[in-house]
């Protein structure tokens, strides 16, 4: 059962991710965009992150995707199509992209990971121990990138202010 | 809930996923297809962090909260691109990256 779940959110996610990057309508590709990211969700809660998972339905799918489609509604025409990319550019970018999947996944498959994952079934990690360790600045605390992080989000805020905000003239 | 699933399984989809997002990153032409090409490579990162920490060393967090930060550079990273983008809009009226070829200043 969980390998037929595996399969089909793995095939949900290489498909659609194609679709993305070759839709030419805009709004259809941010659509497979946010496809991808609750696959992708999926697999957290298969991996039993169950707080990750909520972290990236909640900041990817129900952030970044809503900005993105705010965007496209500002920036262009839902009707209109992209051009055809010329097949020559289309082929040699497939062929880089091609290439380096092949070499990535030959060198995967040839090595050899000391799986030490046993269990049948492993107990989700309590949100408690995260905040714990968020807050913890011992032995395997983040409490250093948790403060750096935040100083970023301020930063980014006030610079998408400043940026997009319209000129007195 | 993943016992019978190999480590490389999960490795090959998120590596398919790395280089869709390589092509479309040297295909597209608009500034905010582009920015959807960066979501899905760094969607795929985050995929492996998380299986290495689940599949190599189940006891330690370090790939879970590296994801997690991961996702909050991302948020951030995108609402600053966007910002660009629509101030480009403003500026050059369409945000394709081959019409926008000069500065201001």
């Amino acid at each position: 059962m969980n390998i037929l779940m595996f399969y089909l959110f793995a095939s949900i996610i290489v498909i659609f991710s194609i679709l993305t990057v070759t839709s030419r309508r805009i709004l259809r590709s941010a659509v497979f965009l946010l496809f991808v990211l609750i696959a992708t969700a999926a697999f957290y809660f298969m991996l039993r992150y169950t707080f990750l998972a909520a972290v990236q339905l909640a900041l990817y799918a129900g952030g970044i995707v809503v900005l993105i489609i705010f965007s496209i509604l500002l920036t262009s025409h839902i009707s209109e199509r992209f051009p055809q990319i010329p097949w020559k550019k289309a082929f040699f970018s497939a062929l880089v992209a091609g290439i380096g999947a092949v070499l990535s996944i030959a060198a995967i498959l040839q090595f050899d990971f000391n799986q030490q994952f046993t269990d049948t079934e492993t107990a989700e990690v309590p949100v408690r121990d995260i905040g714990l360790s968020l807050m913890n600045y011992g032995e395997g605390g983040f409490v250093l990138p948790f403060e750096v992080i935040s100083i970023l989000l301020l930063a980014a805020m006030f610079g998408a202010i400043v940026i997009a905000k319209k000129k007195k003239d | 809930m993943i016992e019978g699933i190999p480590i490389v399984h999960f490795l090959v989809v998120s590596t398919i996923m790395f280089f869709v997002g390589v092509y479309g990153f040297l295909v597209r032409r608009n500034l905010i297809t582009i920015l959807m090409s960066i979501e899905l490579m760094l969607n795929s990162v985050n995929i492996n962090f998380v299986v290495f920490n689940k599949y190599l060393f189940p006891e330690q967090l370090q790939g879970h909260f590296f994801t997690l930060f991961i996702v909050a550079v991302a948020a951030a990273e995108a609402a600053v691109a966007i910002a660009i983008i629509i101030n480009v809009y403003r500026r050059f009226n369409n945000i394709n990256v081959e019409e926008v070829s000069n500065m201001k200043h």
